[in-house]
């Protein structure tokens, strides 16, 4: 009850149908402030729908989400962003055509302030006035930020720093990850979703993305992670859900999820995991 | 009451025909995500082929549609093999822009071949009227609505019962599938391709039959008419094409029957631009559906934009300033000035189009809403005209950007579509709001330019006149760019969801694009309305939209040094050569079609 109070992210009977298929069905998950929580199974088992939902990007059919106490069911992605929800795209939405910088640089726009009045009404057209006549104080948030930006940068080492005036479209699969990932810390996030951040990368840059979820995780970050990498998601997580066909099928500490045989099941299949268990027996 | 049934007879005619359009339409979204601009062309092709056969040749009817469906199918493929084809894997923007500029080319060639006067297509049929219940209907209405069904019912049996038939619809669910499976994509393209022309074509013989007139006004409105029957039936969905169709056909002839004929296109515009804001996935369609994420290709071609290094940009501005002071003609002064109005023009859309991906084709209702406003302030109020021209930008500002936002929340060819609908309302509200605009007589006596006081009658006070505007909005453009708007709306343009997911809203920063750009177009129309004295509703019209659009592909997408560069080219080379008016629009729709396959970042480079 005390972890229900605390939790930053509540969701209850999250649903999502599409047609004649539950994609999401009725998923219950509390994530408390600090921890990460990890979300596996097999492809098509609704993780990323579970994202799309959690971020706004779609609406559930039924279910709640709450964020900090509050109810966010529904709400604009542009909306939870201002709350402070970053998250990454499973196959990489970086914007190809803008530099490095400017990547990152919109990942801050939720927290432009002096360029960004909260004057209702005519407040786009101040933005516009300030953004054409650049007074100090709009030059030096702008400044303030690029700075930012490069100490974000920083964290990746020699990756992304020599290339960031370089557009996105030049980078390299891992490197787009990597941006993606920069853009999301630079929103200042208070609730972090990585949809596969190390998906198609070498066994070195796998290494590399772990160490930095763990360096994030230890500033008291709150993750919630979708990852296929078994052996990260075990060093990682607090907890690990595994979801299978939209419905949650398991939930606890890394070792015991992976022993489930339910989970077992899910990802070897019906068959397969019936003869596994007679081989073993035998 | 019996006119009621009349007008319903009517509109179910009407609908047949622009089921035959949309029907293509739809079989080509379907397999290739495409709105297919030219297929309104392929419909004027079509009306001339069965005038020449008709006429000329004297076939009997049967005879004439078989004629006409083959040829009509023959320039399809050729449209498909030659302009689509070679763009298969190249940025979402270039088959848009390749239809549209494979539109212009063919409907320049039919009015180069046959002039643009109208012509009689004699229907070959009895001129006789059955009783029906309380109206009546005529053998071509009957021929129609045969033509229509046995379509339907040749089309439902080919896409049910044959190879090709299945191979199209796999083809239109999961393309990738499809091709792994075997399907030849290229061949299924090619068939669909075809069978849209030569619906298409038929559909345009059969109207010409109808009011027994064709001319190559045409082909516009029957692209905006399939298009509208298709999108409000659900783009790519052919049953709810018919029904679309139909159903437009009803709403336009109820229509016509309640506020007269001028009113025609007004209700398929308001149509379309309630169903793009209510339902834009289409009445029959109820697709709520997580959008796709993509994969690498982005919407303009990826480029380093050409750095032209500070001093030489101020070195030519300098230079073209103290042009007028050396003993040129002013001829030569002229074309400049006409340069610098479709500069700025190109300004806006390059901001628009480029910088924002919001692909505008009916830019030039802002040139006319700038144009009417500087215009009846300064004739009206007295206002002084250096005054009205920027009541003319600020107005085309906030009503542009009014009348365009119901495009915000679509995509690619969606927001041509909407924005070339809401270019065709302006043009007819200044057509039919007499008391305002005066109507089809226009605006005649506008007061020449003035400054503080001082008439800029000369050539030369004209040209610096329009050079310093220009240069100036160049400069506040490319400040803008610099901020963090101009990366908030490359971002979007990008990707919209990415965009959405880190805090850009739409609505507003789509808002300030159309602002900025909606300015500088209707400063341009302003001083143009000051420069000619005289407007009325034709002066800014579809060809300025096209021709602004090439300039922009031709400078570089959001390029602002690419825009000027490209307006001084697109009217400067013309010129220079000497060539023939109507020969330009069709150059200009070449040009755009080279730039598309050969150079897709244009001169200058994208931004």
């Amino acid at each position: 009850m005390a972890e229900q109070l605390h939790a930053m992210l509540s969701l209850r009977g999250l649903t999502r149908r599409f047609g004649g298929l539950t994609a999401v069905d009725a998923i219950d998950l509390d994530l408390a402030k600090g921890e990460l929580i990890s979300i596996i199974g097999p492809n098509g088992a609704g993780k990323t729908t579970l994202f799309n939902l959690v971020t706004g990007l779609d609406r559930p059919d039924a279910g709640t989400v709450s964020f900090e106490g509050q109810d966010i069911t529904g709400l604009s992605p542009e909306r939870l962003a201002a709350e402070g929800i970053a998250r990454t795209f499973q196959l990489g939405r970086v914007f190809g055509n803008l530099s490095v910088m400017d990547n990152v640089l919109i990942g801050a726009h939720t927290r432009l302030r002096a360029v960004k009045p909260a004057v209702p009404v005519i407040g786009p057209l101040l933005e516009l006035g300030l953004a054409l006549l650049r007074p100090a104080r709009v030059k030096a948030e702008e400044e303030r930020l690029r700075e930012e930006v490069k100490a974000i940068l920083a964290r990746f080492g020699e990756r992304l720093l020599p290339r960031i005036d370089q557009p996105a479209y030049s980078l390299s699969y891992a490197n787009r990850r990597r941006v993606e990932i920069a853009r999301a810390l630079a929103l200042k996030p208070r609730l972090l979703l990585l949809d596969e951040p190390t998906a198609g990368m070498n066994p070195t840059e796998t290494a590399e993305m772990q160490s930095l979820v763990a360096e994030l995780k230890t500033e008291g970050l709150t993750i919630l992670l979708i990852e296929h990498k078994l052996e990260m998601v075990m060093r990682l997580s607090d907890r690990v859900i595994v979801m299978d066909e939209g419905k949650k099928i398991a939930e606890g500490p890394g070792e015991q999820v992976r022993s489930d045989p339910k989970v077992i099941e899910a990802y070897l299949g019906h068959g397969l995991s019936g003869r596994a268990e007679q081989e073993s027996a035998a | 009451m019996s006119s009621w049934l009349d007008h319903t007879i009517n509109g179910l005619i009407v609908g047949n025909v622009y089921a035959l359009v949309a029907v293509g339409l739809a079989l080509i979204f379907g397999v290739s995500r495409l709105i297919n601009f030219a297929q309104g062309s392929i419909y004027l092709v079509g009306a001339y082929i069965g005038w020449i056969a008709v006429v000329h040749l004297h076939t009997p009817l049967p005879l004439t549609i078989v004629v006409v469906a083959v040829a009509s199918a023959i320039v399809g493929l050729i449209i498909e093999r030659f302009g689509l084809r070679p763009l298969q894997n190249s940025v979402r923007i270039a088959p848009l822009l390749a239809t549209i500029g494979i539109s212009f080319v063919l409907d320049q060639l039919v009015m180069l071949i046959f002039s643009p006067n109208p012509r009689a297509l004699p229907s070959q049929l009895p001129d006789v009227r059955f009783q029906v219940g309380g109206g009546t209907i005529g053998p071509l209405d009957l021929l129609i609505a045969g033509v229509g069904l046995t379509s339907a019912l040749l089309l439902f049996v080919f896409l049910r019962y044959t190879k090709l038939g299945w191979a199209v619809r796999a083809t239109a669910q999961d393309r990738d599938a499809a091709m792994q499976m075997g399907v030849d994509v290229n061949r299924v393209n090619q068939a669909v391709f075809g069978i849209a022309a030569a619906l298409g074509g038929v559909s345009g013989m059969l109207v010409g039959m109808y009011y027994n007139q064709i001319d190559t006004a045409m082909s516009l409105q029957a692209t905006l008419k399939g298009v509208v029957a298709e999108v409000v039936g659900g783009a790519g969905n052919v049953p709810g094409a018919v029904i679309g169709s139909l159903l437009l056909g009803l709403v336009e002839s109820y229509g016509v029957a309640v506020l007269g004929t001028s009113y025609r296109n007004l209700f398929a515009f308001l149509l379309l631009v309630v169903v793009l804001v209510l339902r834009p996935n289409g009445l029959f369609t109820s697709a709520r559906q997580a959008p796709p994420e993509p994969l690498t290709g982005t919407f303009i071609a990826p480029s380093r934009p050409v750095n032209i290094p500070r001093w030489a940009l101020w070195g030519a501005t300098a230079g073209f300033a103290v042009l007028p002071l050396f003993p040129v003609s002013f001829y030569v002064l002229q074309t400049l000035i006409n340069a610098w109005l479709l500069g700025m023009l190109g300004l806006s859309l390059t901001l628009v189009a480029g910088t924002m991906g919001q692909v505008s084709l009916g830019h030039a209702a802002l040139l006319a809403i700038g144009a009417y406003t500087s215009a009846l302030l300064s004739l009206t109020l007295d206002v002084p005209a250096g005054l009205a021209v920027i009541g003319g930008g600020l107005m085309s500002a906030a009503l542009g950007t009014l009348l365009i936002s119901p495009s915000f929340r679509l995509r690619g060819h969606y927001v041509s579509i909407a924005t070339l609908a809401i270019g065709e309302i302006v043009a007819l509200v200044i057509l039919n709001w007499e008391s305002v605009t005066r109507g089809p007589i226009g605006i005649s006596g506008i007061p020449p330019l003035s400054l503080f006081g001082y008439d800029l009658i000369s050539p030369t006070s004209v040209y610096w006149f329009s050079l310093a505007v220009m240069v100036v909005l160049a400069l506040l453009q490319g400040r803008l760019l610099g901020s963090h708007l101009g990366r908030s709306f490359r971002a979007i343009r990008d990707d919209d969801i990415a965009a959405r997911a880190y805090g850009l809203s739409l609505n507003r920063y789509k808002s300030l694009a159309f602002i900025f750009g909606g300015f500088a177009a209707g400063i341009s129309g302003g001083i143009a309305a000051h420069l000619y004295s005289y407007i009325n509703h034709e002066t800014f019209n579809t060809q300025q939209s096209i021709l602004a659009l090439t300039v922009v592909i031709l400078g570089g997408l959001g390029n602002v040094v690419g825009a000027i560069v490209g307006s001084v080219a697109l009217v400067g080379l013309p010129e220079m050569f000497r060539i023939a008016a109507e020969y330009r629009i069709l150059i200009y729709g070449i040009v755009l079609l080279l730039l598309v396959r050969f150079r897709p970042q244009g001169l200058l480079g994208t931004v």
